[in-house]
């Protein structure tokens, strides 16, 4: 499925640009999106190697296990297949928790960690498990309290009121976390 | 409550040293090993970065949005602002693509017209979800990723239907 779109966006981009005379598009984009990328990368690179430190220590002394027994109650009941008290569960409530107060970047490390140690649990390592794409799903769907960049960035074109969209966007996510949860449900009952 | 994202880091760094310290772990031997397996995980999403960056770029500097928008915007124009509509495609393709169509529709209609506020509840309320699936995927060499592709833009879809309804109601057209 990410091939075909990988592939559709490189297809449509390249034919489109030589129907548009734009020839020179991808040669371009050979370096400026390499730079890009790369830039990406270096800004993420430091941000992952500091968290995965401080998270090493927080599953040596059995931190990561006592927060997923204190969120087994709600974790418990969308990850059905995770032993409780796993430290995926406890790596999966940190990300979250990073998450909702809108340092995306920071919550990063604990989302890279966490399919880390779901990978452990998997039996055919090439094929994702329910709890990743449950996991995945409350991930993307993006369940942010403040959106702190777009407050920001509203204020900074003199909005009236840069925060006025955060109850809007709230419960805009709860919505959309709530709808992809339960067609994630949806479709594990359905494969059984 | 924007306090909160300023302490919550602190807060989560001293509770994981007091914790480690409390529990006897060996702080920075322990801090050096996990970070050594970080510069690996690092490592190993660059590949999907450069891949997801240089072909979503491909696709957006070809200019064939803007073409095939060119096209249905006269159909739209009533309902919705036009500039929405890309912007609701690209969310869940490409993070800074979508913030970009956002700062234009800042500064050509302003942040506090109707297509500025939905524009930042849509931005706010979903992320990047093509991004985040090869990414974390990747990272653990997943190649099969079952349905949740389909799971994730679901989501995506009720944000942004939920993000059109909910800026209607409270601020009106």
């Amino acid at each position: 499925m990410v091939s075909i779109i990988w592939g559709l966006l490189m297809v449509i981009g390249i034919i489109f640009s030589f129907a548009s005379g734009n020839v020179s598009l991808v040669n371009d984009e050979v370096i400026s999106s390499a730079k890009q990328a790369m830039e990406m990368f270096l800004n993420m690179f430091p941000v992952i190697v500091i968290w995965m430190g401080l998270m090493k220590i927080a599953e040596k002394s059995g931190l990561l296990e006592k927060i997923a027994y204190k969120f087994s109650f709600i974790l418990g009941k969308l990850f059905p297949s995770i032993p409780k008290g796993h430290e995926s569960l406890g790596l999966i409530a940190s990300n979250i928790i990073v998450n909702m107060v809108g340092l995306g970047s920071a919550a990063t490390p604990f989302g890279l960690k966490a399919m880390e140690k779901l990978q452990e649990l998997n039996t055919e390592k090439n094929t994702a498990t329910e709890a990743m794409i449950t996991f995945l799903v409350l991930n993307t769907s993006g369940v942010t309290l403040i959106p702190t960049s777009i407050i920001s960035l509203r204020a900074l074109y003199n909005s009236a009121n840069p925060s006025e969209i955060i109850s809007c966007a709230l419960i805009a996510t709860i919505c959309s976390t709530i709808g992809g949860l339960t067609i994630d449900y949806l479709i594990r009952r359905h494969n059984r | 409550m924007s306090i909160l994202s300023f302490i919550i880091i602190p807060i989560m760094v001293l509770g994981i040293i007091f914790y480690g310290y409390y529990k006897k772990v060996d702080l920075y031997s322990s801090f050096i090993e996990g970070a050594k397996e970080g510069i690996e995980s690092a490592i190993s999403i660059f590949p999907y970065t450069v891949s997801m960056v240089f072909a979503v770029n491909v696709f957006l500097h070809s200019g064939v949005l803007s073409y095939v928008f060119s096209f249905v915007s006269d159909l739209f124009n009533n309902i919705i602002p036009v500039s929405i509509i890309p912007m609701a495609l690209l969310r869940p393709i490409s993070g800074s693509a979508s913030m970009v169509i956002m700062t234009d529709i800042f500064n050509s209609l302003g942040p506090d017209s109707f297509a500025g506020r939905l524009a930042s509840v849509m931005q706010g309320s979903t992320d990047t979800t093509l991004y985040v699936i090869t990414l974390y995927f990747g990272s653990v060499g997943i190649t099969k990723i079952r349905y949740a592709l389909k799971a994730g833009l679901f989501a995506d879809v009720i944000g942004i239907i939920m993000s059109i309804i909910l800026v209607s109601l409270v601020f009106g057209i």
